[in-house]
C-alpha cells in the first residue's frame, strides 16, 4: 500500500552566509541575505523521493510555512521530485515569533486534511536549532514518532527507523501513520537537475493562512534582545599536566 | 587561515544584482520569464543554485589537482549530463533540456568558478559542437550526432583554426574532395579542445579554395574515423584539464549525408556558430573572474599587515572596487548578449562586446588578485595563481580581443550607416 508522505521544507538564512546581528538588537540581518532550504529538509524531501522511486510511496506533499520568498523553497522541493506544495504564507515580520507549536499545529492539521501516511520533517531547523516540530506534531496527532533518523525501511505495515542518540543507535519499529524527522546521514539529498527544475514549473503549489487552517499564530514569546557571542579569547599554553591542573584549581574548575 | 575558508566562496551578504538590457521584448522566445534590473527568472536563480552547488561540492575540490595531473574529469563531466549541463539549450525533443542563452550564460558561469577546465569543456561542446547541428543538421543529423551526445558520455569538438591560420579563419587549406556519394577531407586542424574524448567532430574544409571563404563547407565526422588522427596533447599554461591538440584528417572519407547545411554555407555557419560560442567563453571568462575576486577579497579581510585587516588600506579597497565594477559591467554586457539572443535579435555585437569585455576583465580581476595575496598569490597553495594562468587563454580562443574590436566596430560603422 504505497503512502502518501508529507514534507515540510523551511527557508532559513544560508548556510554558509556570515550572520550579522542587526543594529537594533532585536534579531539578525535578513534584508538582502542569501537564504535556502534547511538542509536537514533537504534530507527529508530526499527521502520522501526515494521512497516514491522504491514505490513505497505514491505522492509526495511539500509544505512550507513562511513569507512570500518560501515558494522558491518549494519549488526547489519540485524540482528535487515532490509532486505537489502547499504554501502556508505568514508574513516575513512575523516569522521571527513564529515558533514549532504553531507550525506543529498547521503540520498536524495538514496531516489529516491530506490523509497523510507519514509527515517528514528536518530534525532541526539551522536558525534557531530548536529540534521540536517533529515531536510536537506526533504528539498533536498520537502518531508514533521516529526522529533523528538515519535510516528508515517499510516492515509490512510497520516502519523500522535506525535513530541516532547519544548512546549510538537505537532500532524502533513504529505503526503507520507516523512522524519522522530527518537526520544528517539519513541521505545525500540529489541536485535539482535542469530538466527537473523545468518539470517542476507545472506542479501545482496551493496557497494557504494559517487561519484558513484554524491555527492561531499569535506570538507566544517576545524577543529582549540577540546579541553576537562573546569574542573568543585566546588561550594559555600549559608546559604540563601538573601545571594544567593547577591553573584550573586557580580558576575554580576543580579542587 | 586555511584553504578551506578561502575555498567557500559562495557566501556574500548581498544578493547578487546584475542588469539586463532595458529593451523588454514580447517577443522572448524561451517563455521563461523576463529577466529585470534586478534579478534573475526564478528559473534561472534555481538553476544558478544548483551548478554553484555542483561546482562547490564536485568541481572546487578537484580543481588544483587536475590543473597538475592534466586529467579529463570524466566522472565530472558524466554528472554535469546528469544535471542537464551538456545539451542545455538543445531542444527536449532531441534529449535537451531546452533552456535558453541566459540560462546556459549563468550555468557556465557558475561551473568556470569551480573550475575553468570543466567550464571550456563544456562550453566547447555546447556552443562549438551541439550548435552547429543544432542550427544547421537536419533531422538524421540531429538524431545520430546530438541525442547521443547530450549525457556528458560523449563530447564533440570543433576543427576551425589551423596551423597556418587562426583568425584568418577564411583562409581554411583543410580541402574536402567532391567524390561522388563521399568525401575525403585533407588537412591538419590546429588548437582543438576536446579533441581527445570527442567522438564527433564539425570541421571545416573547402571544395574550392579560389572561392576563399565562400568554397568553406561543414562536415561532421565521428571518431573514431579511418584516417582521423590527434597530434600531441599541447602542454597549456592554463585550462590544462582540457585536452588540447592538431586534429589530423589523412584522406578521411565521410558519406555525403554528413555535409552540414548545404556546400559553402561553412564560413556563415562557423561566424554563426562562434557568435553564441562568444557568450559562452564570456560566461567562462567571468566565472574565472568571480572566483579570482572571492578569494581576494576573503583574504583581505584576513590578512593583517600594518596592524590590521588590509581590506582598510586605502589601495587595496581601491583594486577591490576596481575588480568589482570590472565584473559588474562584464556581466551586464554578458547578460545583455544572451537576452538579445533569446528574444530573437541580431546580437554579434553584443556578443563580441561580451566575451571581450568579460576576458579582459578576468585577467585583470586575476592579476590584482595575485596582488593583493602578494607572495601567497603567487605560489600553488591558494587557487589564484591557476586563476591567473586559466585567464590567459579567454582573451585569444573564439576569437581574440583584436578580432572582438574588429566585429564591434564594423557594427557600429554599419549602424551609424558608413
Amino acid at each position: 500500500m504505497a503512502m502518501k508522505v508529507l514534507v515540510g521544507c523551511k527557508r532559513v538564512i544560508d548556510y554558509a552566509v556570515k550572520i550579522r546581528v542587526r543594529p537594533d538588537k532585536l534579531g539578525v540581518v535578513t534584508d538582502g541575505v542569501k537564504h535556502s532550504m534547511n538542509p536537514f529538509d533537504e534530507i527529508a524531501v530526499e527521502e520522501a523521493v526515494r521512497m516514491k522511486e522504491k514505490k513505497l510511496a505514491k505522492e509526495i506533499v511539500v509544505v512550507s510555512c513562511g513569507p512570500a520568498q518560501s515558494a522558491e523553497t518549494i519549488r526547489t522541493a519540485l524540482a528535487m521530485g515532490a509532486d505537489r506544495g502547499i504554501h502556508v504564507e505568514v508574513p516575513a515580520d512575523q516569522m521571527a515569533l513564529l515558533q514549532p507549536i504553531h507550525v506543529s499545529k498547521i503540520m498536524a492539521k495538514l496531516a489529516e486534511k491530506e490523509a497523510a501516511d507519514v509527515v517528514l520533517l528536518g530534525k532541526l531547523a539551522i536558525d534557531d536549532d530548536s529540534n521540536q516540530t517533529a515531536q510536537m506534531t506526533a504528539s498533536l496527532l498520537d502518531w508514533p514518532q521516529g526522529v533523528f533518523a538515519s535510516k528508515v525501511e517499510k516492515k509490512d505495515s510497520q516502519l523500522e527507523v535506525v535513530r541516532e542518540v547519544d548512546g549510538g543507535l537505537e532500532t524502533i519499529k513504529i505503526n503507520l501513520p507516523a512522524v519522522l524527522s530527518a537526520d544528517l546521514r539519513l541521505n545525500e539529498p540529489r541536485y535539482a537537475t535542469l530538466p527537473n527544475i523545468m518539470k517542476a514549473k507545472k506542479k501545482k503549489v496551493a496557497k494557504m493562512t494559517p487561519g484558513d487552517l484554524g491555527v492561531d499564530v499569535t506570538p507566544r514569546i517576545e524577543v529582549l534582545t540577540v546579541e553576537d557571542p562573546p569574542v573568543r579569547e585566546a588561550g594559555q599554553t600549559v608546559s604540563d599536566v601538573e601545571e594544567l591542573i593547577g591553573k584550573l584549581k586557580d580558576k575554580g574548575f576543580s579542587s | 587561515m586555511s584553504l578551506s575558508s578561502i575555498a567557500r566562496y559562495a557566501p556574500r551578504s548581498c544578493r547578487h544584482l546584475f542588469a539586463l538590457s532595458s529593451v523588454q521584448s514580447t517577443r522572448h522566445m524561451s517563455g521563461l520569464g523576463e529577466a529585470t534590473f534586478t534579478e534573475l527568472p526564478e528559473t534561472h536563480q534555481m538553476l544558478k543554485d544548483t551548478c554553484r552547488q555542483f561546482a562547490e561540492n564536485e568541481l572546487w575540490p578537484i580543481a588544483g589537482k587536475i590543473d597538475k595531473t592534466q586529467e579529463y574529469p570524466e566522472q565530472q563531466i558524466h554528472k554535469m549530463g546528469e544535471l542537464g549541463l551538456m545539451g542545455i539549450d538543445i531542444p527536449e525533443e532531441y534529449g535537451g533540456t531546452g533552456l535558453d542563452a541566459l540560462a546556459y550564460a549563468v550555468a557556465l558561469t557558475e561551473i568556470s568558478r569551480g573550475c575553468a577546465s570543466a567550464g571550456v569543456i563544456m562550453s566547447a561542446h555546447n556552443s562549438l559542437y551541439l550548435g552547429p547541428v543544432k542550427y544547421f543538421g537536419n533531422h538524421e543529423q540531429k538524431e545520430n550526432y546530438v541525442s547521443p551526445f547530450i549525457d556528458g558520455t560523449k563530447i564533440g569538438c570543433f576543427c576551425l583554426s589551423e596551423p597556418g591560420n587562426g583568425s584568418d579563419a577564411g583562409a581554411a587549406s583543410t580541402t574536402a574532395r567532391d567524390e561522388g556519394d563521399h568525401y575525403v577531407l585533407n588537412g591538419t586542424k590546429a588548437w582543438i579542445t576536446n579533441s581527445y574524448q570527442a567522438e564527433g567532430v564539425i570541421v571545416f574544409a573547402t571544395t574550392d579554395k579560389a572561392k576563399k571563404h565562400k568554397g568553406i563547407s561543414a562536415f561532421i565526422v565521428p571518431k573514431p574515423t579511418e584516417g582521423l588522427s590527434l597530434g600531441k596533447k599541447e602542454e597549456k599554461l592554463g585550462i590544462r584539464a582540457s585536452a588540447t591538440s592538431n586534429v589530423i584528417f589523412e584522406d578521411v572519407k565521410i558519406p555525403k549525408e554528413n555535409l552540414l547545411g548545404t556546400p559553402g554555407m561553412g564560413f556563415k555557419i562557423a561566424m554563426m556558430t562562434l557568435d553564441s560560442g562568444r557568450i559562452g567563453i564570456a560566461a567562462q571568462a567571468l566565472g574565472i573572474a568571480k572566483n579570482a575576486f572571492d578569494t581576494a577579497v576573503e583574504y583581505s579581510s584576513k590578512r593583517n599587515s600594518f596592524g590590521a585587516p588590509i581590506s582598510k588600506l586605502q589601495m587595496i579597497q581601491s583594486k577591490i572596487a576596481d575588480m568589482a565594477l570590472k565584473i559588474e559591467m562584464s556581466e551586464m554586457m554578458m547578460y545583455k548578449a544572451a537576452a538579445l539572443k533569446d528574444a530573437g535579435k541580431p546580437f554579434t555585437k553584443e556578443a563580441a562586446m561580451a566575451k571581450l569585455a568579460c576576458s579582459e576583465t578576468a585577467t585583470y580581476v586575476a592579476h590584482q588578485a595575485i596582488q593583493v595575496l602578494g607572495g601567497m598569490g603567487y605560489v600553488s597553495d591558494m587557487p589564484v595563481e591557476r586563476n591567473y594562468r586559466d585567464a590567459r587563454i579567454t582573451e585569444i580562443y573564439e576569437g581574440t580581443s583584436e578580432i572582438q574590436r574588429l566585429v564591434i566596430a564594423g557594427n557600429v560603422m554599419k549602424e551609424y550607416g558608413y
